[in-house]
């Protein structure tokens, strides 16, 4: 037996083909769940934010985290750096100046944009990510293990993590709000805005109205609404003087936020009939070659 | 069809200097796993909100799982394939991916923020996600391992039970339990065996699959939607070299005679999985037309070709080549850049190919994080040695030893 044998050749074959059955070849996209027509959003007019951080303070105060004083957002200076959102600010404001004309900057507000199809929630090993009804992707402590996979998944790089704690550090997100706007009350970053910058509303009635200013003004915006179509869709949504990329968005498709990833998965596992199928499989494969050593001896 | 166990404990010292070598790096690493507890793992490590997952993910749990491969490619080969001349290799090769999966369950346990909530997965399940399928088939895969490895332990103590004391009059409840024990893994095993391939092949490609969800954000010379197959066929394709590198060290470390013929029998399936290998990466950069970024000089670009030149080009000559498989030193080189290579790709897939759109600088890893890793894999080592010189795991030089249905199962 010092070369392979055409028949274990065969069987190897066999055993390698199989494997390949359940590659992404016949793969079907996962169901995706119906959200209700209803679903809230928030318009964000970049045109029109003045830059004044109350958001940022406000958002603070809602989720309890330390705000300091409402003046110390007058500080203009942090814009001179390209800020992200973090575990200790869910949400902060950057500013773009206009080159040619530094007296009409851009200021664009950042947090969570709550997707439609959330890439956080498909990848999270237990599920401790929801999509609410309504609109909000919320975290649920109890669940999460801290692995960060939300983190490595989300495609507007959002989540952020407690790196400093060492018992029960969280995922930390913008979560729309959602104790608040389950008592009625509108997101604190939206209630507060002086400039009217952010408009709280039915998803669908926003993307319409969005439309609708850049159809009247078209000199003002560009035309594009930021999250209409972003990764299958997003309950913020955003419209902008100019090309948003100059702007520090993102260039991303329209295909969902998990993108292939789900129908990979299940495309191995099918209704556990690959792996079965594969065990099955092997076990034939086992037994043939335990029958034929028992015949040469 | 029953023949005698010619695997016996390594009698040797156990320690050496090398041996301190390693306990102290291995004491390192508590330490830092203490300072990862008491002060999380912000502490310890460069990872950041741009960067999530660092080196503990893609080496500890992504190279690690791969280099584990020797476990189910031998019991493939070996027990389904049923070639006997490959029964004596089994039980070393079982032993590493032992070690290395419990390893990989320990730096999963270090690098999640909530160590105490590991077995949430087993109730909270989310199908969709790519990491549940690695979690759930890891932990059963483990369990699997320890299964296959439960015969060597009856084997070495039936008989055998001789405790101190006032504990002498649990001696004989003790053989009884596990020469019944014995029995039952040995009317079990096939089941165990096949399931252990199978879970293997799931959770070898899903980890492919983890990274697919990053989307963008990973560089286009890596991601592909079937990173799971490259996955898997590279894990394949490591399995045989794990062994031979492995007999090749124990052998000069235990001063054993090099078990040359098996070794070069074994080495002859390299070649071919390698082959495939290279053939679906090559393949798969070509359709997606991925070789545009080659002609840049970049990080990115000059690990790729680092890692198909030293890691697939250059062994998988080596292993077509006649006069290197009758070479131990030979095929111990060339099974040491598949390694390499494999263990490239996984740290390369993770980490290098992670650019996060925001973020001030690019993550290193931190000299916490080297030395844990490092002190890790010294700890690995250090159990493989004493496990060699504790259970029957090598064989004796004469293997024509009569075998048997498991070589996991040896007894009469």
């Amino acid at each position: 037996m010092s070369t392979i044998s055409r028949r274990s050749f065969i069987k190897t074959g066999i055993a390698a083909g199989s494997v390949m059955l359940a590659s992404p070849k016949d793969a079907r996209p996962a169901e995706v769940k119906t959200l209700p027509p209803d679903r809230r959003g928030v318009l964000v007019d970049t045109t029109v934010c003045i830059g004044c951080r109350r958001c940022e303070w406000a958002c603070k105060n809602a989720h309890s985290l330390p705000a300091g004083d409402i003046t110390d957002y007058d500080d203009e200076s942090v814009f001179a750096n390209k800020r992200r959102p973090d575990d200790k600010a869910l949400t902060i404001v950057n500013r773009y100046e206009k080159i040619g004309d530094e007296r009409f900057p851009t200021n664009v507000k950042i947090q969570c944009m709550h997707c439609e199809q959330p890439a956080c929630l498909s990848a999270c090993i237990v599920g401790a990510f929801k999509k609410d009804d309504t609109g909000a992707v919320v975290w649920d402590t109890d669940k999460c293990i801290g692995c960060r996979y939300c983190m490595v998944a989300c495609p507007f790089q959002i989540p952020a993590f407690e790196y400093e704690k060492a018992l029960d550090p969280k995922i930390m997100k913008c979560d729309f709000c959602i104790d608040r706007q389950k008592n009625g009350e509108l997101p604190a970053c939206v209630e507060i805005c002086p400039a009217e910058a952010l408009t709280f509303g039915k998803r669908s009635e926003l993307i319409t109205l969005a439309h609708r200013k850049i159809e009247l003004f078209p000199e003002r915006y560009y035309n594009k609404v930021y999250g209409e179509a972003e990764v299958g869709g997003t309950s913020w949504l955003y419209l902008a003087s100019r090309e948003f990329m100059e702007l520090g968005f993102l260039k991303l498709g329209t295909n969902p936020a998990p993108g292939v990833s789900e129908s990979i998965q299940h495309g191995i596992f099918a209704y556990f009939v690959p792996p079965i199928a594969f065990y099955a499989l092997l076990g034939g494969v086992m037994w043939l070659n335990k029958n034929r050593n028992r015949g040469e001896e | 069809m029953s023949g005698h166990s010619n695997a016996y404990p390594i009698k040797a010292k156990f320690l050496t200097p090398t041996v301190w070598g390693l306990i102290i790096l291995a004491a390192t690493a508590v330490l830092i796993v203490l300072a990862r507890l008491i002060f999380g793992i912000g502490s310890v490590t460069n990872l950041s909100n741009s960067t999530p997952w660092g080196l503990w993910i893609g080496v500890d749990v992504g190279a690690g799982v791969a280099l584990a491969a020797g476990g189910f490619t031998t019991a493939a080969i070996a027990h389904i394939m049923n070639r006997e001349e490959f029964h004596s290799i089994v039980r070393p090769a079982l032993l590493t991916a032992l070690l290395g999966y419990t390893f990989v369950a320990s730096s999963v346990m270090i690098d999640i923020g909530r160590w105490y909530y590991i077995w949430h997965p087993l109730i909270m399940w989310n199908g969709n996600s790519a990491l549940f399928e690695v979690g759930i088939c890891v932990m059963i895969y483990l369990t699997v391992l320890y299964i296959e490895f439960l015969p060597i332990v009856t084997e070495r103590f039936i008989g055998h039970v001789n405790l101190p004391g006032f504990l002498k009059m649990l001696n004989r409840p003790i053989d009884k339990f596990l020469r019944i024990l014995d029995r039952g893994l040995n009317t079990t095993m096939s089941f165990f065996i096949i399931a252990g391939v199978v879970l293997s092949c799931l959770h070898q490609s899903s980890l492919g699959t983890l990274m697919i969800i990053a989307g963008p954000k990973m560089h286009p010379l890596w991601q592909t939607p079937i990173l799971p197959l490259l996955f898997l066929l590279s894990a394949f394709s490591v399995g045989f070299p794990m062994v031979i590198m492995e007999a090749y060290i124990s052998a000069k470390s235990f001063k054993l005679r090099h078990e040359t013929e098996v070794i070069s029998k074994l080495a002859r399936f390299v070649g071919p999985l390698l082959g495939i290998y290279f053939a679906f990466k090559i393949g798969d950069m070509v359709i997606r037309e991925t070789f545009v970024y080659l002609t840049e000089f970049t990080l990115a670009s000059t690990m790729f070709v680092i890692e198909l030149l030293f890691g697939i080009i250059i062994p998988l000559r080596m292993f077509l080549s006649r006069s290197v498989l009758k070479s131990p030193l030979a095929l111990f080189i060339a099974s040491s850049l598949v390694i390499f290579g494999v263990l490239f790709n996984r740290f390369n897939n993770f980490i290098i190919a992670y650019n996060p759109p925001f973020t001030d600088a690019r993550y290193f890893p931190s000299i916490y994080e080297f030395l844990l890793t490092i002190g890790f894999i010294a700890f690995e080592v250090l159990l493989y040695r004493a496990c060699v010189m504790i259970f029957p795991v090598v064989s004796k030089e004469d293997h024509q030893g009569r075998s048997t249905k498991y070589a996991i199962r040896w007894k009469v």
